[in-house]
């Protein structure tokens, strides 16, 4: 009782009665109304195979999957309304936390983006450029990393994970030595970077593609030509060309179906025109093709591929571009962010897919009228509906990891 | 990407008796603005026809102008592969009857981007199949992007605004 005296009213917060019990986010179907041999079963949203807070409502048949319905919303964290409230470079630390496993990619798109918008996007120095290819290029390799690393966690295999894990590790270490920070990095500002690449950064850049060239190898003969893993992920939730692009698949997901697309070549953005890189597609090699193991193999080629794009940009940084003493990468921020009216869509590839963003600029202030994010990974996961339809319990989570959602691009 | 000929669009529209007319102002990729009765029809055509063939639906922006303009938008990116060309196509609403038609049945895509743009503007979408909150909890109480929008008090007992 002594307790309760100290507790004033006002400090309650909370004083639960029956509708705290009722869901926040009720099931699409009413357990009232199944069939005698439907049940339905909740996934998540704390469960480790949904890589984040995703809640999978799945009615199955006994380990038939008949539908699933995913919940999404757990981790929305309202960013398109803080974007209408801040100054276009101060939005650049909420892009990195859209999808917080690629952030250099993130900020690449946006920053683009605002450049077109202002018009200065062709005076930015090549030197520039080329570091924001090379630091979004590792970190796609980070993310791919991750994807393919908790896929074999996923399905089983718990050793890929710490060795992909560990070859992350130094890339994060790079990627925290050039900006500060492991994650989130603010790097790539509106007409420049926060800093200049440190100094040997470059060698190292090197040494970290000599070592994790075999490394790619490696995971490769451990995870992905693994007969387990084969048969568990092979002729496993194919999804044929014609749903994915209808259903609006970008990056790997697409790419997996056998469709050569690649907003890095067929937008030509940045200094993407002047590399030299191959945009891998799944062939099917052993299922059907657009199956997870497709996927999978196409996000292990384009690991190498931007390994090869790392190569190129270093060889052009100590080259044609090298470090000089004059070479400031803050020279060109402008004082203010003022574009004219106007609506601007610009997209990017993201190793999930397409990132876009889209402008409303009333000319006026220096904070967008709207600025709307079109995730990769929300898009890419409405179609899991579609491809698990009559597959087992097992393959559901398998599907699931193929995808790479980040829950933090997905609610935003 | 090159950029969509828009006229092309235009006379085309026109051959069915629909009208479209250019967005005022700059907007890359070129938009034109369609009524949203008209919707469902030239998107239709527009995705089957060979010449335009626009495959993708890449994005379904809302947007309110606030309740001075009265008026609310819809914006839907459509990207053509095979032509590698981007068109928007906007629909303007008044700001209390905001409804049309879905384009789910062309596009799957639609379904997740349409039911977002309600949850946060409250547009209603006729013939959607699942039209329900995606982001916010079912029962959160107003539409958080509209411009008149106002936070609730407390959420199941939980104070919420600050």
């Amino acid at each position: 009782m002594a307790i309760h005296s100290t507790v004033t009213e006002s400090k309650i917060q909370y004083r639960g009665d029956g509708s705290s019990l009722e869901q926040s986010e009720p099931n699409k179907f009413d357990a009232g109304n199944l069939r005698s041999e439907e049940m339905i079963l909740n996934v998540g949203p704390q469960h480790p195979s949904t890589h984040g807070v995703l809640r999978l409502e799945v009615l199955s048949d006994g380990e038939v999957i008949k539908e699933v319905v995913p919940h999404i919303g757990y981790l929305h964290r309202c960013f398109e309304k803080h974007a209408e409230n801040l100054p276009y470079n101060q939005i650049i630390p909420f892009v990195d936390r859209l999808d917080y496993v690629a952030s250099m990619n993130n900020e690449h798109a946006y920053v683009m983006g605002v450049e077109r918008m202002i018009g200065i996007s062709d005076q930015i120095p090549k030197r520039v450029e080329y570091i924001r290819v090379l630091v979004a290029e590792i970190n796609r390799i980070a993310s791919h990393l991750i994807a393919i690393g908790t896929y074999g966690m996923d399905i089983g295999a718990f050793t890929p994970f710490f060795w992909a894990v560990r070859d992350r590790e130094h890339i994060l270490r790079l990627l925290e030595w050039v900006c500060g920070s492991r994650l989130l990095y603010n790097y790539i500002w509106i007409g420049g970077l926060y800093y200049d690449l440190p100094v040997g950064f470059e060698d190292r850049c090197k040494e970290f593609i000599q070592y994790f060239r075999p490394k790619v190898k490696e995971l490769e003969d451990l995870l992905i030509s693994n007969k387990i893993f084969i048969e568990r992920t092979a002729n496993v939730g194919v999804l044929p060309l014609n749903l994915a692009i209808n259903g609006g698949a970008t990056g790997p997901m697409l790419r997996g179906s056998g469709l050569r697309f690649d907003l890095r070549r067929v937008d030509a953005y940045s200094v993407y025109p002047e590399l030299e890189f191959e945009i891998p597609i799944g062939e099917g090699m052993v299922g059907t093709t657009g199956d997870c193991w497709d996927r999978t193999w196409v996000r292990v080629r384009e690991m190498e591929e931007s390994l090869k794009i790392m190569e190129q940009c270093l060889h052009r940084l100590t080259t044609d571009y090298r470090r000089t003493v004059e070479f400031d990468p803050q020279a060109l921020l402008p004082k203010k962010i003022r574009p004219h009216a106007q609506e601007f869509y610009i997209r990017a590839e993201n190793p999930k897919g397409e990132l876009g963003f889209f402008f409303r600029a009333d000319g006026k202030s220096d904070i967008p009228f709207r600025c709307k994010v079109r995730s990769c990974s929300l898009v890419n996961l409405s179609l899991l509906p579609e491809i698990s339809r009559g597959v087992l319990m097992a393959d559901l989570i398998a599907i699931l990891g193929s995808i790479d959602i980040v829950l933090g691009e997905v609610d935003r | 990407m090159p950029d969509m000929e828009v006229d092309k669009v235009i006379a085309f529209a026109a051959e069915r008796q629909i009208s479209l007319k250019k967005a005022e102002g700059i907007s890359i990729p070129p938009t034109l603005v369609v009524d949203a009765k008209d919707l469902v029809v030239v998107c239709e055509s527009l995705h089957r026809d060979k010449a335009f063939y626009f495959d993708q639906l890449s994005c379904v922006t809302g947007l309110d102008n606030g309740p001075e303009a009265g008026t609310m938008e819809v914006i839907y990116h459509l990207y053509s592969i095979p032509y590698n060309q981007s068109l928007g196509l906007k629909v303007i609403l008044p700001r209390d009857a905001a409804s049309f038609d879905s384009l789910c049945g062309i596009w799957k895509s639609a379904n997740w981007m349409e039911r977002e743009v309600f949850d946060m503007y409250g547009v209603l979408f006729n013939h959607h199949p699942d039209l329900r909150r995606i982001l916010m909890p079912a029962d959160w109480e107003g539409h958080p992007l509209r411009k008149d929008y106002l936070q609730q008090e407390t959420y199941r007992e939980i104070k919420v605004s600050s």
